[in-house]
């Protein structure tokens, strides 16, 4: 298990240059002058270059790619054009928010889509699955932005249930709980869509599988079978897949975030975006880019734990 | 030559199928509705979008403004309507964009294979990496939001699932004795592509195309509600939500109206894709 980890990781370092390259790329070498996209076009002259200086843009692009590398290997992901903190630390802030809501929104997801999937699967074709597949596709087809706006609506404006404006006192649990209500339900009601379509079709093809048969041929009650058999197996590419899936939940937090007027890191990269603020874009590209390759890695490592066949591959 | 009759055949077996699953035939009538109002919007409902009425801003749905009018005075359903021109056309455009290009580039790694496979396959993986929405957003802002420039952004969140889709099957073909036989012939690379392995990849590719079109229209609709969308006046179904949720407590019809078009929208072309891809892949037609 050992090697398989190490063996893992050290595939991940390639993919994690890669990603940075991209990020640099994107942000460099993209046609567009960073200093004019932040200033805009009725900056100097003058203006333009002492701003390309200070964000080390007349430096030649291979030594601004070192930098950029050097930098994100010591953990700077530079300063803030606006604040002048540092983008590393302004991310700390408001990581909490964002991490509190994905988690509240998995674990909704989880609870929820993976039932519903199964029970869909076990009545393949009989309206329980019918109304099911029709709730997931529609979750599924719901941009994260119009369906917090109804719950919004619903919820906060016309029923009262919850407060409105979603910034809550981080020292009182209940109020926390109150204001992670709405954004949380808004993206594991999303994300429950996902599980559920994905856990329906994973039930159904281990219902299909011959130790499946097996163990009803066994005379093992159908109960039995499809919790100790069936579900535990048909969990595995779920878990894969939920892992693939964080690219997508990223962007709905963001979008969550910005509706519900919650402090996180979408409302960062809204302000950055209104502010120009470009290294703090930057920055917070690598640093989801980055979460994403490791999120991965972990959840393949987490995939070897549960299967050994996958660690000899 | 099995291959081609195979290709040859398939036509009437997956008509039959698709033409058999109701929630697929709801989902090709939503999307042709909605390219329909699309498109014949100004004869539909002829009123100017950018049409400014000081005083009737705000009001609430009625005869004159079905859908109300908005914090300028604009009637909500015509902007509704030519906002779906937008819509569809950056989410068409960027998906043929994404289709031929990205074809392009699975086709080339899984035909040429060796290193600029692995090359290409990697980048791929560290593409499809990168949160969607953040992509289409680090290039908007860079690039700034025009019609093209939102097209070559969402292209490009959209590249890696078509050029996966096309490298596989072109492996498995490549080695086939009908490409050897047209090797052996003398024919050229060039013609055995498009001869011989387009045509038995481009329903796979279609698939795809459907089902990420949803994805498209819904990347356009959140650049749009962040700001980063075709500039208004212009309407855009997003840019529309934008405008109404500042007004969402006097008027919630201006942001729950283009929510609805973009939900059904999306939703009916999941279901088309849906349907397309149970029609014409048999091996998840049972999921």
């Amino acid at each position: 298990m050992g090697e398989y980890l190490l063996r893992r990781l050290a595939l991940a370092i390639p993919t994690l240059l890669l990603t940075m390259s991209m990020v640099f790329i994107l942000a460099r070498v993209v046609p567009g002058d960073p200093a004019l996209v932040i200033l805009g076009d009725q900056a100097s002259l003058e203006a333009l270059a002492a701003l390309r200086e200070k964000l080390g843009l007349d430096r030649p692009l291979h030594l601004q790619y070192f930098d950029f590398l050097a930098g994100i290997l010591q953990g700077d992901l530079g300063r803030s054009l606006v604040t002048g903190k540092s983008v590393w630390l302004e991310l700390l802030s408001v990581l909490p928010y964002t991490i509190e809501l994905t988690l509240a929104a998995i674990l909704l997801g989880v609870l929820f889509g993976v039932p519903l999937g199964a029970y869909a699967a076990v009545h393949r074709n009989q309206w329980p699955d019918t109304l099911t597949r029709l709730f997931s596709l529609t979750g599924l087809s719901f941009p994260a932005f119009v369906s917090a706006i109804l719950l919004l609506l619903v919820f906060a404006i016309e029923l009262r249930w919850f407060p409105v404006i979603s910034a809550p006192k981080m020292d009182d649990p209940l109020d926390r709980l109150r204001h992670l209500a709405l954004p949380a339900m808004n993206l594991g009601l999303l994300m429950t869509a996902y599980v559920t379509r994905v856990s329906r079709a994973s039930m159904l093809n281990v219902l299909g599988e011959d130790y499946v048969r097996t163990a009803r041929a066994k005379g093992i009650g159908a109960r039995a079978v499809l919790w100790r058999h069936a579900l535990r197996n048909a969990m595995i590419p779920v878990a894969t897949v939920v892992g693939l899936y964080l690219g997508t939940m990223i962007g709905n937090s963001v979008l969550t975030e910005i509706v519900f007027n919650r402090p996180g890191l979408g409302k960062l990269i809204l302000g950055a975006l209104n502010l120009r603020d470009y290294t703090m874009l930057q920055g917070l590209m690598v640093f989801f880019a980055g979460f994403i390759v490791l999120a991965n890695a972990a959840t393949d490592i987490a995939y070897g734990l549960i299967d050994p066949r996958v660690r000899y591959k | 030559m099995s291959a081609t009759t195979a290709v040859a055949q398939a036509p009437q077996g997956w008509v039959r199928r698709f033409r058999n699953n109701p929630t697929s035939l709801v989902g090709l009538a939503i999307f042709l509705a909605v390219i329909l109002a699309a498109v014949f919007a100004p004869w539909i409902w002829p009123v100017d979008p950018l049409e400014q009425d000081v005083v009737e801003r705000l009001v609430g749905p009625s005869l004159a403004h079905p859908l109300g009018t908005d914090s300028f005075g604009r009637d909500v359903l015509a902007r509704l309507l030519h906002a779906g021109r937008i819509s569809l056309l950056i989410g068409i455009s960027s998906i043929a964009l994404a289709m031929l290009v990205g074809s392009a580039i699975g086709i080339a790694a899984g035909y040429i294979g060796g290193w600029f496979d692995a090359m290409v396959t990697s980048l791929l993986d560290v593409l499809l990496s990168f949160p969607t929405l953040l992509l289409g957003l680090m290039v908007v802002a860079m690039l700034g939001s025009s019609v093209e420039n939102l097209v070559l952004a969402i292209a490009l969140t959209e590249l890696a699932p078509f050029a996966r889709v096309a490298r596989a099957p072109t492996i498995a073909l490549k080695n086939r004795d009908f490409i050897e036989a047209g090797r052996a012939l003398g024919f050229s690379d060039l013609r055995l592509v498009v001869v011989h392995i387009i045509p038995n990849l481009i329903s796979d590719v279609i698939v795809v195309a459907s089902l990420w079109l949803a994805a498209a229209i819904r990347t356009e609709a959140s650049l749009s509600f962040i700001g980063l969308g075709v500039k208004p006046p212009t309407p855009t179904w997003g840019g529309m939500i934008r405008e109404g949720f500042e007004n969402i407590l006097d008027a919630p019809w201006l942001a729950v109206a283009p929510g609805l078009a973009i939900l059904i929208t999306v939703l009916g072309i999941n279901l088309l894709g849906d349907g397309l891809r149970d029609a014409i892949d048999p091996k998840v037609r049972n999921d």
